[in-house]
């Protein structure tokens, strides 16, 4: 955590991957949906929070990423989240097959 | 501003019915969207695609571009006639901005059309009546370089983001920003920053502000996570014999041992020299055999004196079957 009061706007700043958790309502404020949306990819496994119950559901902060990505998928392509939590699976494959191929010398 | 033929961007005629727009839009989108396609252009590409989309697939919206389509071509210079949407009231999906890829920025040719209004957030008016109310979370995408994430400290970034005019409209604007980057950052994570995303309503605080960072190409480097990677060019003769040369890393030059017997390929790890972080990522040279050129007479003796040296060595064994 970082903060100067006498820079020009020089906000408090946290990198989300490593500093933050997510309640369901401050990942729905963070990716301007409704968290009918976000609950309906956590029913899916597509995000996993750890907690019993919505009300004490806690997303790490690389779900911000993953969630948005399901969120810009299920609108642009028009998909539902079923649709939404395949296309992150795949994803996730061809990430790991293209770091796969790095390590072995092909990219 | 040029007029924009929204039905060839999406490869449909002009009286196509709503089933083919919806058709020709879905395909399109499947191929250019920049969360799935490896295309150079995509996310242009699917910002034209969806900005044409969303004004075909909207009745209203279709019957007001056909309008205006009547009497200009693609490409074409193009001003709306004064007070022509008059007739018009766009009430259809154009406000929602949820979540989609597009989002805010549509061309300007768009918005001449259907207003920023129909272009801008899904706001919050209804609710902006007395109570205190948080302003929502911005995001914006910055692109860094490779050397900021391995010194940290403060940059200055410049950026598009929405903001909402005097009259209550969304639009792009510019808007620079003091901003500390944490050491070690990768492509791809997301910072953020307290209070600087929309101001908030009836004394309401505001909301935050995300930047993703991505991590501007910056050759010879590749980054891969925490990983660096550099091809890394020998001398075949430093690949045989072995040789210590000097590689560069984004934190300086550093010496780097080429054991003999090395061949092209060959991954020499330099611990800790990649992006910093606990614990830090590793630096790799990637083996590249350099051949000298045979421009010299000395050079072509060498090579004589070479192939002299190696009568049995098979260069294509690999190709036999």
């Amino acid at each position: 955590m970082v903060s100067t009061s006498d820079q020009r706007s020089l906000a408090t700043t946290v990198l989300v991957e490593e500093q933050v958790q997510f309640s369901l309502f401050e990942l729905t404020e963070a990716c301007r949906a409704d968290s009918d949306q976000l609950v309906a990819l956590v029913n899916e496994g597509a995000l996993t929070p750890i907690g019993d119950g919505p009300q004490r559901w806690r997303f790490a902060g690389v779900t911000l990423q993953r969630a948005r990505t399901a969120l810009r998928l299920t609108h642009d392509l028009e998909l539902n989240a079923p649709g939404a939590a395949l296309v992150l699976d795949l994803l996730d494959q061809i990430d790991a097959l293209r770091a796969q191929l790095r390590r072995v010398g092909g990219d | 501003m040029d007029f924009k033929d929204y039905y060839a961007a999406l490869g449909v005629e002009a009286n196509a019915t709503q089933e083919e727009i919806k058709r020709a839009y879905r395909k399109l989108a499947r191929k250019y969207h920049p969360d799935v396609s490896k295309e150079p252009d995509a996310e242009a590409r699917f910002k034209d695609v969806a900005e044409a989309y969303e004004a075909l697939n909207d009745a209203e919206k279709r019957a007001a571009y056909d309008d205006v389509g009547k009497r200009h071509k693609q490409g074409e210079a193009f001003s709306p006639p004064p007070g022509w949407d008059s007739g018009f009231e766009f009430s259809g999906r154009g406000g929602d901005g949820t979540g989609g890829t597009a989002g805010f920025d549509h061309s300007d040719f768009f918005e001449s059309l259907f207003g920023r209004q129909a272009a801008g957030s899904r706001g919050r008016s209804a609710q902006r009546a007395q109570s205190p109310v948080t302003g929502q979370d911005h995001h914006a995408k910055v692109s860094i370089d490779l050397l900021d994430s391995y010194r940290g400290g403060q940059r200055s970034i410049s950026m598009r983001v929405p903001q909402q005019d005097a009259s209550g409209r969304m639009a792009m604007q510019e808007r620079q920003l003091d901003v500390n980057i944490p050491k070690g950052i990768r492509d791809g994570q997301h910072l953020r920053l307290s209070g600087q995303g929309e101001p908030g309503h009836s004394g309401g605080p505001a909301g935050d502000l995300y930047l993703e960072i991505s991590i501007a190409p910056h050759p010879p480097f590749r980054v891969d996570g925490r990983d660096v990677y550099l091809d890394l060019p020998v001398a075949p003769w430093e690949a045989a014999l072995g040789a210590s040369v000097t590689v560069p890393t984004p934190d300086g030059d550093v010496q780097l041992s080429v054991p003999a017997g090395s061949t092209a390929g060959r991954k020499l790890r330099l611990k800790g020299k990649g992006l910093p972080s606990t614990p830090p990522g590793d630096l790799y040279a990637v083996l590249q055999l350099a051949l000298p050129p045979a421009d010299t007479e000395a050079a072509l003796a060498g090579y004589r004196e070479m192939e002299k040296a190696f009568t049995g060595f098979q260069p294509r064994r690999i190709l036999e079957t």
